[in-house]
Order: structure tokens, then sequence, then C-alpha cells
């Protein structure tokens, strides 16, 4: 693989008892970064999204999984049954030698495990634990359930969509990442006072409050309606005069290939004299700002806009506005974000050699902090593919032991 | 007793709206010192204000809501809702980046700081002389963070636009919408990059500190803001770099499961209710009072769900529409049904479990009275978080800085604001 220069997080060991998305994206960014991050999962089954699609070859297959291999990239993976006494004392054995333990079960079961906070301090003081539930511990919805849906429901939601339609979800699991990223800044800040201060905690990180309290329009729109009984906008296209006051082209327009997005300001406007000066330099005679009000002429500024549009490719249609600092980008599709050489020339994309899928392209570094700093070490474990490295060689469990550990369906 | 995670820790912030305060703000939750920098010459960024003198037209209108009471007030800059919720626990200095002297003063800011934080355009920093090179080379040892949107190199460094622009080149536009319109991609004014950026940059801030500590040097991190979003989709990338698929917009809806939106009783008011497995459905059909419809040999299994889907969101919004969507979701979850209300701003205040578990803080500020405004995103057991200071007026802590903490004679702040170089009230903008 790349360079094994040291790390962020070189030296750091994470215990992972996370599945699905949140906690596992949580996990990833202190792998990513050079933690040596356990994953322990259930013997047999393991990870549901090892069974979430999109699939390798459209296989469904455990160790073919898109999600499930993004999201566990650089972890080391193992197999224990925590229902099991003997597993619970491997657990508590790997919970002495670590510095984080994140889980997402379900308020209460790491206590009905035999391995609540005050068991695992008792074990080891200086530990972090990160709590990742959909609710949090305490409140009268601790117990419900969340999905990404519903989770969209708590963020801007209502702001997204038409009007007179029902609003719509980000795209793909956006905010059950999201709440993983913002339990990793609290599991980091968290691991940064114990390591400044020898004191270890416990984090109740609650989903919905990672997307009820975001700082986005939404959370600013919440103090808005604190301080005055309203809301600035309703951000949804055709609600309000959001971008609509004036006559130039605002909102995302078909082109020869595809589509582009164009959001000016009235002050853009002789951005856009600029844009259109061979075309049309008629519109260099138009009055500033009266003219851009006058919204009957607006269907004409749309013929002139989609005309121009209609002869370029959205690459081409991106070059030419961005020459006159137009606020226009072409919409790209998820093939042309992969192939877009402003994401390979800050060389994003990354690729990783796994025994099963092969050598295939993964989203590399959001951000290097100092040279090799985020690295590719090693591809999403299979179940288990760690169990002799972990009970035997660092746990100093014997061959036979090991071997009943599998009898016993305790690995 | 133990100490704030980062207490100890100083910023200085030189962020606009929204990813870069939402930085500064989770690092100054934390325990930091940040320290924004204001000028008295350039008009604040929008997040501080984003009309300085509204008309009164535009107060009647949308730009009213920014405001106590719509009142703008006679220095609108300390009252905005947009600088004040990302504003609490920061402090406030105001120097003249244009001056020569102004910048010397903001350098010997950084060198008493740990982190830099700014999220202006890929140039802005430069331009003042002020990029990464100088400030690393006025202080080796500090964490030096300029996140423009796509990054300080490759062929957009330059580019200019909003989060709508950068969304759209992550191919996120194209994945949401509604999966029924021809016109793939819509748009909205939400922008998932602002909330990946910031929580990242704080991340990228302690990362900063920790690389600081093995090694003893600070470092200038090149943060592309949209870099810190794409991951998030990464299923959606690999699945045309490792099947050529091109994912197209789902809408609501999902792969395997049964899912929707739907439309509850009054105005605007909706549900999402998500159905995932033969639990699900058991839960959904009993919660609904045991209707013919669930027993229909067609819906027995998930793909028999799934393939009449369009039948099946019918029935359920049949049931939601005459609801209230509080009460929809509670039977639902009663049942062990993924539900939950599509929150609006005023929901989110009034919501029994954030208020149940202490969401809120309450915080004065003199120029703007009390109010309540959305907290901290988790909560720490040894090292609990919560409001230090209310959102600072602008240059409030001017004294404090350019006395205190740069030793400043007196006589030199006075010939310094006297120039308008630093501090004062004197705002030639205003």
């Amino acid at each position: 693989m790349n360079g094994m220069g040291e790390q962020i997080f070189s030296g750091v060991r994470v215990l992972d008892l996370t599945w699905h998305i949140s906690g596992p994206y949580c996990t990833k960014v202190f792998a990513d970064y050079g933690a040596d991050v356990i994953k322990v999962e259930r013997p047999g089954e393991g990870d549901p999204a090892r069974r979430m699609g999109p699939f390798w070859q459209d296989d469904p297959h455990p160790e073919k999984s898109l999600l499930f291999s993004n999201l566990n990239l650089n972890k080391r993976g193992i197999t224990l049954n925590l229902k099991n006494e003997a597993g619970r004392e491997l657990l508590l054995e790997l919970a002495h030698k670590a510095d984080i333990l994140v889980e997402s079960f379900r308020p209460g079961v790491m206590e009905r495990l035999g391995l609540g906070y005050e068991t695992l301090k008792a074990v080891n003081p200086r530990l972090v634990v990160t709590a990742v539930s959909n609710f949090g511990q305490t409140g009268p919805y601790r117990d419900y359930e969340l999905s990404e849906l519903v989770l969209n429901g708590f963020h801007s939601m209502i702001n997204c969509g038409e009007p007179d339609r029902y609003p719509l979800k980000k795209g793909g699991y956006a905010c059950l990442h999201q709440g993983g990223l913002v339990a990793a800044l609290a599991t980091l800040a968290a691991y940064w006072c114990a390591t400044e201060q020898g004191l270890g905690q416990y984090l109740d990180v609650s989903l919905m409050e990672t997307q009820a309290g975001d700082v986005d329009r939404k959370t600013v729109d919440m103090v808005c309606w604190t301080y005055s009984g309203r809301i600035v906008y309703d951000y949804r296209p055709g609600a309000d005069t959001w971008r609509a006051n004036h006559i130039m082209p605002s909102g995302i327009f078909p082109c020869a290939d595809g589509f582009l997005a164009s959001f000016p300001i009235l002050t853009h406007w002789p951005r856009f004299a600029a844009l259109m000066k061979d075309a049309h330099p008629e519109l260099e005679k138009l009055r500033f700002p009266e003219d851009m009000f006058d919204l009957d002429t607006k269907g004409e500024m749309d013929i002139i806009w989609y005309e121009w549009l209609a002869g370029k490719t959205k690459r081409e249609a991106m070059e030419a506005c961005q020459a006159v600092k137009w606020f226009g980008t072409a919409v790209n599709t998820p093939a042309d974000a992969v192939e877009d050489p402003q994401f390979l020339g800050r060389g994003f994309w990354v690729q990783a050699e796994h025994p099963v899928t092969g050598r295939q392209t993964y989203p590399g570094a959001p951000v290097q902090v100092g040279e090799g700093s985020w690295q590719v070490r090693r591809p999403a474990p299979l179940l288990g593919e760690h169990n002799a490295e972990v009970y035997g060689r660092e746990l100093g469990r014997s061959e036979p032991q090991i071997q009943a550990l599998i009898e016993n369906g305790v690995i | 007793m133990s100490r704030l995670p980062l207490e100890g820790i100083r910023v200085v912030d030189l962020t606009v709206v929204f990813a870069g305060p939402f930085a500064t703000w989770l690092l100054a939750g934390l325990g930091a010192e940040v320290i924004r920098v204001d000028s008295i010459h350039h008009r604040p960024d929008m997040g501080r204000s984003f009309a300085l003198w509204p008309t009164q037209e535009m107060l009647d209108g949308h730009d009213g809501a920014r405001y106590p009471n719509g009142d703008p007030g006679k220095r609108p800059w300390n009252r905005g809702a947009f600088f004040n919720r990302v504003g609490w626990n920061k402090k406030s200095c105001c120097i003249d980046l244009r001056h020569p002297r102004g910048k010397e003063i903001f350098k010997s800011l950084i060198r008493v700081s740990d982190v830099f934080i700014e999220n202006n355009s890929a140039t802005a920093m430069d331009s003042l002389g002020l990029g990464p090179e100088a400030l690393m080379a006025a202080n080796p040892r500090l964490i030096c963070i300029n996140m423009p949107s796509y990054g300080r190199s490759g062929p957009y460094k330059n580019f200019v636009g909003w989060g709508d622009n950068a969304e759209a080149l992550t191919g996120h536009n194209w994945v949401r919408g509604y999966q029924d319109e021809a016109h793939p991609v819509h748009n909205t004014g939400m922008f998932h990059m602002d909330s990946t950026g910031g929580a990242m940059a704080a991340i990228v801030a302690i990362m900063g500190l920790i690389r600081r500590r093995r090694t003893g040097e600070g470092t200038a991190v090149d943060f592309g803001q949209i870099q810190s979003f794409m991951p998030q989709l990464g299923e959606i990338y690999m699945d045309y770099a490792w099947n050529g698929r091109i994912q197209r917009t789902t809408g609501n809806r999902h792969p395997v499961a049964v899912q929707g939106c739907y439309r509850c009783r009054g105005e605007d008011r909706w549900v999402n209710v998500t159905v995932s497995n033969d639990r699900h459905w058991q839960g959904l059909c009993r919660a609904m009072g045991d209707p013919d419809w669930g027993h229909d040999p067609r819906f027995a299994d998930q793909a028999g769900r799934r393939k009449y889907h369009d039948e099946i969101d019918g029935y359920i919004e049949a049931w939601t529409s005459v609801r209230d969507n509080y009460e929809a979701f509670h039977i639902l979850q009663a049942h062990g049904v993924p539900a939950g209300p599509v929150l609006t701003e005023q929901d989110t205040f009034r919501e029994p479990h954030l208020n149940a578990r202490g969401f809120f803080e309450v915080i004065q500020q003199e120029e703007v009275g009390a109010y309540r405004y959305p907290g901290f995103l988790w909560k720490m057991s040894e090292t609990p978080l919560f409001c230090r200071l209310p959102p600072p007026l602008m240059g409030e802590h001017n004294d404090y800085v350019f006395r205190e903490l740069l030793g400043l004679a007196e006589e030199e702040i006075a010939a310094l604001t006297e120039e308008q170089i630093i501090g004062g009230d004197r705002y030639t903008w205003a």
C-alpha cells in the first residue's frame, strides 16, 4: 500500500463495538488517520452493513458490500460473542489495553451484558467510552427506532423539496454519516482530554441531537424564530423570493450533455452581461438595478440563457461561467465526480487491494494534516480475519485455547 | 476539578458563514479560547448581519426575522441571529488587516495562539499577505487551517460559487430529488457540506494539536470543504467505480425498505415512516388498527411490499393524513416502527425529548436579551460543556486582546485606535 510513515493516531487503540453506519463512520476517522481500530463483530453474522447494498457485481455476499467496505477500511476485525462469559472477559482484556471504546447498542444493552461504563472504568480509568445511539441514553424517546429518513426529518428536510409536494431527504445515508462524524469529534476531544489530564469519561451521543442542533440554516432559522417569531426563508424553490426576485437565471438548467447549476445574486449582473457579450451585446444597455426587477422580461432572459446553454456541454458552460466569475458549475453525476479533474488533481480517490473484491477505488482523505496523515493501510476486514492475530499473538491465547473458544461459540 | 477538554488552547477565527463559524463554535464549546477578528473598515460578513441598514420594507419581509422582535437596533451586527447562533463562547476584537501595522498586530496574535481557521476564498489570505506561509513563519507551532470550498490546489481552486455550486460538483444534486421528475436535480438552501466541513475542521484542529505534541511542529492544512462531504456518499461513487452503475435519485425511497414522507393533518405537516422488515410491517399494521390490506398476500414479504410500494404509500397516507404528525409518530413507535415528524423550527424548540435532555441553552446578551439557543451536540460525563460567554459584541474584547494578551502600551492602543487600525466603535462602513 502507500507509505508507512507515522500517522496522527499511530499507537492509539480503538475498540469498536459499532455496526451499521454512524458508529463505523466515527471509528473510520480514527482508522484512516492511523489508529489500530479493532472491529468486534458477532460470530457468524457480523455487522448488518455487510448485508446492505450496493454489492460488487451485485452479488449479495458479506465481503462484497460497498457500504461496508468503505466504512471499515483500515480496521482489523475479530468476532466475539459478548453474551458469553468467556467473551465478556476477552472484551474486558481488550478494553484494558484500549484508549477508546465506541459502541452503538441500544441504551441499556451494555449494562445487561455486564459491560456498563462503571465496569469498563474499573478495568481502565483512562478509557474514553462513546455511546452512539438513536436518541441518546436518556429521555422519553430513548428506546425509539430510527432510520436515515427519520433522521433527515430532524434536520433540514422541511426546507427541501417543492412547496406543494412532500419534503425530500438528502442523498444516500448523509445524515447517519454526519452523526458519526460528530461522534468522532466528541470522541477525539475526550481522547485529547484523557491524554492531557489522565481522565477517562463517558460520552452520550444522540443521533437526533447531532442533526437537530447541526449548524446549517435550519438551526440558524431556529434562532430567528426565537428572536422574532418568524423564520427568514422557506428555502424550497418557488416558495418565496429567495432567488427569484430578479431576471437572472437562478437554478439548475439543462445543457447539451446534462445540467448546469447557476446561482447569481443581484450584483452579478455585469458578469452575466460579460458572459453574453458576443451573443447578446444588447444586454449591456439594460439599466442596473431597476431593469433587473422587471420580471416581465424574465421569459426573454430565460430564452437567451437556454439557447446559450443548449450549444455547450456542462464543462464548457462551467469554464465559460467561471472565466467571468459567474456562479455556475456543472451538475456532476457520480461518474463525473469520480472522473472530475479537481478530485483527481488533489489525489482524493485511492486504491485498496481486498482479497475478495480485488483492487478497487475508494474515497480518500477528507484532508491531510501533515504529509501521509491519511493512508490506506489495509482493506475492510473479512469476518473474523484477525482472530488469530488478536487472541493469539496479542492476548496470548494458545492454539488449543483458541480452538476451544471457537467450539464454544465465543469467537 | 477537571478542565474542559480544550482549555488553554487559543484559536484565531477569521471565518464567514457557515462551515467556518460552526467549526470555531464547536472548538469554543470544548473550552478553547476562540478570538474572532472583525474589521471596522469592511462591513461584516453575512454571518454578522445580512443587511446592515435594512429598510422598513425589508424588515416587514424576511429580513426582520433575523433580529430580536424584528428590530435591528442601532448596531444590527450585534443582534443578528445568524452570527449569534454560533457566536456564543467566542470573543471578538477588531483589526484592520489591510494596514501594515494591523497585519503586524494580527501576526502577534497568531504568535500567542495555537490554531487559526478561515474559510474565505482560496486567495483571500494570500492577497492580504497573511497566507499560510506568512502565518507559519510567524508561529511555526501554529495549526493553520485554510478551508475554501475546493481547497488551495487543483483546477477549481479559484472557482466561485455557493454551497449549491459545490454540491453540484459532488454529485449530491444528482442523487437527491423527486424520483418521478424527469429533471433529475433539485435545489434547496440546505448544503450538507456546511455540516461536514464544520465538524471536520474542528477534528482537524485537534489532530493538529496531537501531531504537534509528538513532533513539536505546527501544520498548514489545505482543507477543501467539498472533500469532507464526499466520503459520506462513498457507496454511491463506488457503485460507479466498481460496478459502472450511475445511481440516480430515489427521492425518499430506499434500496430495500418501504418508506416515505407522508402528509399529516394540518398545513405542511409530515411524518417519515420506514418499514425495513416483517417486524416493522406487523407493527405498522397493528398501529393502523389491523386493516384488511395488512392481510393482502401480495404484501406478505418485503419483496412483495417493494413491488406494491405506491399502493402501500396510499394506505399509509390515508391513515396519517387524518392524524397529527406527532400522534402518528408516537403510535407507530409504540409498535416498534421507525417513524418521526418532519420538524419545523418551532417544533424543534418545543420538542419534548430535546427539552427533557436539556438540549437548549438560555443565553443573556446585553444588546439582545435572553433567548434560548440550540445547544451542544453531545454530553460528556466528566467535562460537561456549558455556555461560558454570550455571543460577543463586535470588538467587545479589544481591551483584553490588545492590552492583556498582546501587552500593547496605553499610548500605543490610543494611537492605533485613533488611526482606526484597531478597535473602536467608529465603523467606517456603518
